[in-house]
């Protein structure tokens, strides 16, 4: 029983000391996105691009198992008409438990698991890493810049050096141990986009980077309106109720002299 | 009047106001979110309408498909099956339910073509829920060859049409639309 | 209820007296929202409300959480109550950043009563019962985060039951008992979710006896004089009725500290989590940087600073055991505490080793957050935990009883009028 806390706990130091060694070089850039900020909202349009270039890159191993079809017509997501996201949803496959068979996917499916390469799913990605640390341990970075799991896809994905490790894995200034062994899935004109954005790595990057942030938190838009109703009417309600309250007290702290 | 009436009557007013913004922001932050919450999810509204594609269904045969969490019998009638639920047109009115209970034709009676999806009648697409009590009938059953429902010994017409046996209505067929020759889409 | 005089509820219609007479609930609620309240109560003494509060928001949250929970599919039904769920995601981050909100006003509430002396005699009963509500309060936030079944839930789960295992002969047995199996299953995320919505229910029965013990002494006040309880009229120059004086008066406070909380929710409600558990639970893999929520940080620092055996102790048994006590600890104040004053307004050697006591404990939280090869000025970051954790305890066991002899206190008021109208300036 000594040996198991003992194990945990070196476990323990061993990996945040792995944290601490390979997370020295790691390279995350702050980006601005539209989502940032209290006020910050998702960019329909880039939601759509971002969609097709992971449909037509990424999709190939990567899963968005916990996003429905149905979630693409959504106001505040890529909020495409919905004839068309019932089309796009019969380009993919989906198991069926009750049949125990694959069959064409609905509009009311999620998007298939994809575990085939052993690719991780993507739909909790921007929500699962964190791009900003410290100083010291404090986490104000986190409270300046945001979490930066955005971030951190965006530096993943445009920070490939082009040189391969001699295991065959990919040197990247953004990944933890810093090579990887998705190969670039990205580069110029590999995607043509129908509104005119420029076709470039880094607009490919961008696009599906605020996509993925779509499918980790799709209700963001909903809680940067609904958060700051609620701060707002709490706040008017904390000054009438301050005001009610010196009111209330003024009789008890200023008592009128015996006449 | 005096200050401290004058105090009083601002407490109050502050204390009206104050209970005011207090239940506004009560309602619109717990009582409505507590409500709704319990309603449909996103994931069954999604629900609401399928497509199918009924082309591969062979002459006699039927498939089961789910709509809105409920199974739904789409039957490819033969020949002879439409011919003798048309005969049976002539006897609408001594059946136990003359009317379509058609989604799509509201208003018509339990006449054959009301009860297909198609003028030809190949097609009947119909709730597989029995109108008595909800069990699932059985295909090619039953003493007019169309459903029979084993729970209380229900008999229906290849048109769905309840002939015989315990069950109130004819099978209900929910709203369904042709989008191609081939593909039907259940559901509004 | 209180041994303070006052007004007690007379019913005056028919009915009143008839159903008065078969069960005097309207008398009780009378009692204790009409109960005399001392009128020199600072902003300190508005976090009882705000914990109220917050016992509230999470069996309210929870129980809504749990309409759409399923623990045989923890992870995907968290997902589906963020995505799908009719607000779901705002049900969800309010219940999580609850417990963030819950246990700050936890803190703040203890070191006030370890400032005013609020635990001393004649409230033990009541500082105890907070003690006890306060480990299971850290029961229930600890099994409620491994519902997520996320990674973090997962690893966190083995380690703090691993925690028990550590036991000397009968650890491995407990540990066994605790998850349902060698290691974390279904089994065990069952057994938490049961737990985790029970718990809460008997926190507020503990909540109900906390109150009603503090209500039977009277409350403390920053003065920590007593309520002159001779007659009505004299206890009148001392207290005000709660209702509307304090109710209002801690609404003001919980109303501010909701908007806080709000903005929290609004603008970044993942701050006080951790990204790993928005990653499936892997029993082969654990995540690289594992720590508790901030809110276990100072125990769990106070934990790890025991990297050595204690004579015939093995250090992690040791660790286990001075993490349980620097919780249980708190317990013996009332005891351990020897001074006749019993606030820390008039007690000057006392503040500073307050005020170092929270400076420690905010310390402890920081390291507990840290690697174990953090270093400051090259000193190993659990060698300074280990200080920490010695001083936290020396409060307790050395500080409190030594102060009470050696310490010069200042001039004590008179009564809480006094008190009151000296801070307010009337005559």
């Amino acid at each position: 029983m000594k040996k198991l806390l003992i194990s945990t706990i070196a476990s323990l130091a061993l990996a945040t000391g792995a944290m601490a060694a390979g997370g020295g070089d790691v390279h995350i850039e702050d980006h601005d996105w539209s989502f940032e900020g209290p006020f910050g909202s998702y960019d329909t349009l880039q939601l759509q691009r971002g969609l097709q270039v992971f449909t037509e890159v990424c999709s190939a191993c990567h899963g968005v198992k916990f996003v429905g079809f149905y979630a693409l017509d959504d106001e505040g997501g890529p909020a495409l008409p919905e004839a068309q996201v019932r089309e796009y949803a019969k380009g993919f496959e989906v198991w069926n438990e009750k049949t125990k068979e694959y069959q064409t996917a609905q509009y009311s499916d999620h998007f298939p698991e994809n575990a085939g390469v052993g690719a991780p799913d993507l739909s909790l990605m921007a929500k699962a890493r964190a791009g900003f640390h410290g100083p010291y341990g404090l986490g104000i970075n986190q409270v300046v810049k945001g979490m930066g799991g955005p971030e951190y896809i965006y530096s993943l994905l445009t920070g490939y050096t082009g040189h391969e490790t001699e295991d065959g894995l990919h040197e990247n200034t953004a990944y933890p141990s810093g090579a990887l062994s998705m190969a670039p899935p990205l580069e110029d004109g590999i995607v043509t986009y129908a509104d005119g954005s420029p076709e470039t790595l880094k607009q490919y990057s961008e696009d599906v980077t605020a996509f993925l942030m779509w499918t980790a938190e799709p209700k963001l838009n909903q809680r940067k309106r609904g958060g700051m109703i609620a701060v707002l009417m709490l706040g008017f309600l904390s000054v009438l109720l301050f005001l009610a309250n010196k009111a209330l007290w003024y009789p008890v702290k200023h008592p009128r002299k015996e006449d | 009047m005096s200050q401290a009436d004058e105090n009083q009557t601002r407490r109050d007013l502050l204390f009206y106001a104050a209970g005011g913004t207090a239940a506004v922001a009560a309602g619109t932050m717990v009582v409505a979110p507590a409500v709704s919450q319990m309603s449909a999810s996103a994931d069954i509204r999604a629900l609401s309408k399928i497509q199918v594609d009924i082309g591969f269904i062979p002459e006699g045969g039927q498939i089961v498909v789910e709509w809105q969490l409920k199974p739904v019998f789409i039957r490819h009638r033969t020949a002879d099956e439409i011919a003798a639920a048309r005969e049976d047109d002539a006897i609408i009115s001594e059946m136990r339910d003359p009317t379509s209970e058609n989604a799509n034709k509201p208003e018509a009676d339990a006449a054959d073509v009301n009860r297909a999806i198609d003028e030809a009648g190949k097609y009947v697409v119909a709730i597989a829920l029995c109108t008595h009590l909800g069990c699932v009938p059985t295909v090619n059953a039953g003493e007019f060859e169309g459903w029979f429902c084993p729970c209380h010994g229900s008999h229906y017409d290849t048109a769905g049409r309840i002939r015989k046996g315990p069950a109130p209505r004819n099978l209900e067929i929910p709203p369904v639309k042709m989008v191609s020759d081939t593909v039907i889409e259940i559901g509004v | 209820m209180s041994g303070i005089p006052h007004d007690h509820y007379e019913p005056t219609s028919a009915v009143g007296k008839w159903f008065h007479k078969r069960l005097p609930i309207v008398s009780l609620a009378y009692g204790t929202l009409m109960i005399p309240t001392p009128k020199n109560l600072n902003w300190w003494w508005i976090w009882g409300i705000v914990l109220t509060f917050c016992l509230v928001l999470m069996i309210v949250t929870g129980i809504v959480l749990a309409m759409h929970y399923n623990v045989g599919d923890g992870f995907e039904s968290v997902e589906h109550i963020m995505r799908d769920v009719n607000g779901g995601w705002a049900w969800r981050y309010v219940h999580m950043n609850g417990a963030s909100l819950f246990f700050i006003a936890v803190y703040i509430h203890i070191f006030r009563g370890l400032y005013y002396g609020s635990y001393k005699a004649p409230r033990e009963i009541t500082w105890v019962v907070g003690v006890i509500i306060f480990l299971l309060m850290m029961a229930t936030a600890f099994m409620g985060y491994t519902l997520p079944q996320g990674q973090m839930s997962l690893h966190g789960t083995s380690v703090i039951t691993g925690l028990f295992g550590t036991i000397p002969w009968v650890g491995e047995d407990i540990k066994l008992w605790l998850l349902g199996g060698p290691a974390v299953s279904g089994a065990s995320y069952n057994r938490f979710f049961a737990l985790h919505f029970l718990l809460p229910f008997v926190i507020a029965a503990m909540v109900a006896v906390h109150i009603w013990a503090f209500h039977t002494t009277g409350n403390n006040n920053p003065a920590g004089v007593d309520v002159r309880i001779k007659t009505k009229e004299v206890a009148e120059k001392d207290t005000l009725p709660f209702w509307p004086y304090f109710v209002i008066k801690d609404l003001v406070g919980l109303c501010f500290v909701l908007t806080a909380f709000a903005a929290i929710v609004w603008m970044m409600p993942n701050y006080l989590g951790h990204p790993d558990n928005y990653i499936v639970g892997n029993p082969f893999v654990t995540p690289e940087h594992i720590v508790p929520e901030w809110y276990f940080l100072p125990f769990y620092a106070m934990l790890r600073a025991i990297d050595f055996d204690i004579i015939f102790i093995p250090a992690a048994f040791a660790g286990f055991a001075v993490m349980m006590g620097s919780v249980l600890i708190l317990a013996i104040a009332p005891w351990t505490d020897t001074s006749e004053v019993r606030s820390g307004r008039y007690r000057p050697m006392l503040k500073w080793f307050f005020w170092l006591l929270v400076a420690d404990f905010i310390f402890l939280m920081w390291a507990g957050s840290q690697s174990t090869d953090m270093t400051i000025l090259s000193i190993s970051v659990t060698r300074l935990a280990l200080l920490g954790a010695i001083y936290w305890f020396a409060y307790f066991l050395i500080v409190l009883p030594l102060l009470g002899i050696i310490e010069k206190t200042h001039t004590v008021p008179d009564t809480i009028e006094g008190d009151f109208n000296a801070t307010h300036g009337a005559e």
